[in-house]
C-alpha cells in the first residue's frame, strides 16, 4: 500500500483556526502524499476534528493556505467536495432508512447513476456480507456493522481522498481489525486515507502519523521514525513521551 | 436535477416511515376541525342564571319565567340572599345573578316603573357583554309584553315606526361554523408546513447527517428544493383533505374556484416553508425550533382575525399585520370559499404574499451554509 510518488494531494500551509480567543489548529503545516494512510493522533480536544473538518470544507479556515486535490479550500470548496469522502465522529447514516437506501441516497447526491448505484450496492454488500440484512433499518444493527456501512458509503462515489474522524471508536477490537482491513483495501484500490484516531496501536497501521497537541503538530513521521526518534518500543509509549510535558487544563484526558 | 429526486424519495421514505407522522397528517386535521370548529363558537348557548327573587310577585314570577323558557338560559338556583348569590358565581356555578328587589311589581304599578338588577361574571369580557346583550333582549320583551298589559293599550305594542329587514351576505344564517372552518383550515395548513420543514432540517443537525450532506457537492437550492418540495406536497394534500371534510361534514359553503384557492395557497406556502427553513438555519435542536415556531405562529394566529375582525385592531396592529402572512391567508381563503372571489379581488393580497415569500426564501437560502 505504501506507494509514494511524492505527488501531495493534501497540502496545509500556516493553517490557522480560531474560535473567538480559542485557538484550535495553531500554525498548522504538513502535507499529506497521494495513496498513503495518514493517521491524525492525538488526546481529546487536541484539534484534530477541527482540522480535519477545515480539509474537507465544513469549516472555514481563520488563516492559511489548504490545498486538497488541487483545490483551494477557500475558494474551490465545491470542487473539493466532489473528490473527497468523509466519515463523521458522530453517526452519519439515516437510522430510519434501510442499509440498501443510504447507500442509494448517497450515492445518488453524488450524482451516480441509478444502474451504477445499484450494481455496485450489489457488489459491495456480497463484499461486506451483509446480503441478508440489506432491508434492514440501520437503527436495527449493531455498532460496528453500522460503522463498516458508514465507511463503505463514504467512499463509495470513489473519491481520491477519504477522512475518517475517529471512525473507530466504541467499536470490538475484531470489528476494529476488520475496519483496518477496509481501510487497506481502500487504500490498495488508490484512495488517500487520512485518519484521526487515539488508538495508539492504530498508529502503528499508518504510513505516516502526525501527533497533535492543544492545536499544534509535536511529531510527524513514520511510525518507525517516530519510535527511532523517542527511543520508544511503540507509539503508545511514543504518545506519552511527547505528551509528557505539563498539560493546561482546557486539555483533559 | 435527479440529484433533487433522491433527495425527495428519501424524504417521502422517512416522513411516511415515522410512526409519528401519519397520524399527524390525517388526525390532526379530523381533529381540529371537528372540535375546535364546534368548541371555539361565539354562540351561547346554556347561560347559568342564578335567581334572587325577593319580590315573589305574579309579575316577577311571569320575568324568570320568561328567562327559564329561552333556550338560552339554565335557572341553576333559586335563593332569597344576594350573598348566597354572589358565592355561586365565586363558585363558576352561575354566570348570571337576576336580583328582583322587594316591591317590584309594587313599584310598577304604582310609578310605572321599577329596577331590576343584573349581576354578571366578568371574567371572560366577551361572553359577559353577551351575556348582558341576550339578558336586556329578554328583559326589553318583557317591558313592551308588560307596558301592554298595565296600560291596556295593545296597539302600543305593535307601534314599529322604523322597521330594519337585515340580511347577512356571504353567510346568510351568521353560522359560525361557516365562518371558523375556512380559519382553522389555515392553521392546519400552517402548522403542518412551518413545523415540519424546521424540524425536519434540524433533526438531520441533531443526528449529525447534515454533516454528511454538506461535505457532500450538492447544490444549495438543489437541497432546499428538497426539503421543501415534499412539506408542500403535505400541506397542499392537507387543504384538500380539510376542505373535503368541511364540505363533507359542515357542509360549508365552497362558492370560489377551488383552483384558485389552491393557486393561493401555494404563494402562501413559499412564505411558510422559507419561514421554516429560515428557522431551521437559526435554530440547532428540535427544542428550539419548538419555541421560535410557537411563537411565531401565535402572534400571528392571534393577528390574524380568526377571532376578532383586524379592522378593529388598534392602527399599530394593522400595520404590523403587514408582515403576518397569516393575515393575508385568512382573509383570502374566507373571501374565496364564503363570497367567490375572483383572482382580481384577491391580487392585492397574491403580490404582497409573493414578494414576502420571494425576500423569505432569498433570506433562509442565504442564511444556509453548507460551511460553519
Amino acid at each position: 500500500m505504501v506507494n509514494h510518488n511524492n505527488k501531495n494531494i493534501i497540502e496545509v500551509k500556516n493553517l490557522v483556526k480560531k474560535f473567538g480567543d480559542f485557538i484550535a489548529n495553531d500554525n498548522l503545516t504538513f502535507s499529506v502524499n497521494e495513496g498513503e494512510i495518514f493517521g491524525f493522533l492525538g488526546a481529546n480536544g487536541a484539534g484534530k476534528t477541527t482540522a480535519l473538518k477545515i480539509l474537507s470544507g465544513l469549516l472555514f479556515p481563520t488563516s492559511g493556505n489548504v490545498m486538497v486535490a488541487g483545490f483551494d479550500v477557500y475558494r474551490e470548496r465545491e470542487k473539493v467536495k466532489k473528490n473527497i469522502g468523509y466519515m463523521s465522529q458522530k453517526f452519519s447514516l439515516y437510522e430510519d432508512l434501510t442499509v440498501k437506501e443510504n447507500i442509494r441516497f448517497y450515492g445518488g447526491i453524488y450524482g451516480l447513476s441509478s444502474k451504477y448505484i445499484k450494481e455496485k450496492t450489489d457488489d459491495l454488500l456480497k463484499r461486506l456480507k451483509m446480503e441478508d440484512i440489506k432491508d434492514s433499518l440501520i437503527t436495527s444493527l449493531p455498532l460496528g456493522w453500522k460503522q463498516k456501512i458508514a465507511f463503505s458509503v463514504a467512499i463509495f462515489h470513489n473519491p481520491k481522498i477519504v477522512f475518517l474522524d475517529e471512525p473507530t471508536g466504541g467499536v470490538d477490537p475484531i470489528t476494529r481489525r476488520d475496519f483496518w482491513e477496509m481501510i487497506y483495501e481502500a487504500s490498495n484500490s488508490g484512495i488517500t486515507v487520512f485518519v484521526t484516531t487515539h488508538y495508539m496501536d492504530e498508529a502503528e497501521y499508518c504510513d505516516r502519523v502526525c501527533i497533535m497537541e492543544q492545536g499544534r503538530i509535536d511529531a510527524l513521521d513514520t511510525p518507525t521514525q517516530l519510535k527511532k526518534q523517542f527511543n520508544a518500543k511503540n507509539m503508545d509509549e511514543v504518545f506519552l513521551k511527547i505528551a509528557r510535558q505539563p498539560v493546561t487544563s482546557n486539555n483533559i484526558i | 436535477m435527479k440529484k433533487i429526486l433522491y433527495i425527495l424519495q428519501k424524504e417521502f421514505i422517512q416522513v411516511f416511515r415515522n410512526k409519528t407522522m401519519l397520524p399527524m397528517i390525517f388526525g390532526v386535521p379530523i381533529i381540529q376541525l371537528v372540535v375546535l370548529v364546534h368548541a371555539a363558537t361565539l354562540e351561547m348557548k346554556s347561560i347559568d342564571m342564578y335567581v334572587v327573587d325577593k319580590d315573589l310577585s305574579t309579575l316577577s314570577t311571569k320575568l324568570v319565567n320568561k328567562f327559564e323558557g329561552s333556550p338560552f338560559y339554565k335557572i341553576s338556583g333559586r335563593s332569597f340572599s344576594i350573598d348566597e348569590a354572589n358565592k355561586e358565581i365565586e363558585n363558576n356555578c352561575a354566570d348570571v345573578i337576576l336580583h328582583i328587589p322587594n316591591g317590584f311589581e309594587k313599584n310598577l304599578i304604582r310609578n310605572n316603573s321599577s329596577e331590576i338588577q343584573l349581576l354578571i361574571d366578568g371574567i371572560n369580557g366577551t361572553a359577559a357583554s353577551l351575556i348582558n346583550a341576550y339578558s336586556t333582549s329578554v328583559i326589553l320583551d318583557y317591558n313592551k309584553n308588560i307596558l301592554v298589559e298595565l296600560t291596556q293599550m295593545p296597539k302600543l305594542a305593535d307601534m314599529e315606526p322604523i322597521s330594519i329587514q337585515t340580511s347577512y351576505w356571504y353567510n346568510p344564517e351568521l353560522n359560525y361554523k361557516t365562518y371558523m372552518l375556512p380559519g382553522i383550515l389555515v392553521i392546519l395548513v400552517t402548522i403542518i408546513s412551518l413545523f415540519m420543514t424546521a424540524m425536519n432540517i434540524v433533526r438531520e443537525k441533531e443526528m449529525g447527517t447534515i454533516e454528511q450532506i454538506n461535505v457532500t457537492p450538492i447544490r444549495k437550492h438543489e437541497f432546499i428544493i428538497g426539503k421543501l418540495f415534499p412539506f408542500l406536497i403535505i400541506a397542499l394534500f392537507e387543504l384538500a383533505f380539510g376542505l373535503t371534510i368541511g364540505k363533507v361534514f359542515f357542509h360549508i359553503p365552497i362558492v370560489g374556484s377551488v383552483s384558485l384557492l389552491f393557486g393561493f395557497t401555494l404563494v402562501y406556502l413559499l412564505v411558510v416553508l422559507s419561514l421554516g427553513l429560515l428557522i431551521s438555519t437559526l435554530a440547532s435542536t428540535q427544542q428550539q425550533v419548538m419555541f421560535i415556531a410557537f411563537f411565531f405562529m401565535l402572534v400571528f394566529i392571534l393577528m390574524s382575525g380568526i377571532f376578532t375582525p383586524t379592522e378593529t385592531m388598534p392602527m399599530w396592529a394593522q400595520n404590523v399585520n403587514i408582515i403576518n402572512p397569516f393575515y393575508y391567508y385568512m382573509r383570502v381563503i374566507r373571501m374565496i370559499l364564503l363570497k367567490g372571489s375572483g383572482f382580481w379581488d384577491i391580487s392585492r393580497e397574491f403580490f404582497s404574499l409573493l414578494i414576502y415569500g420571494t425576500i423569505m426564501l432569498s433570506l433562509a437560502t442565504w442564511r444556509y451554509r453548507k460551511v460553519a
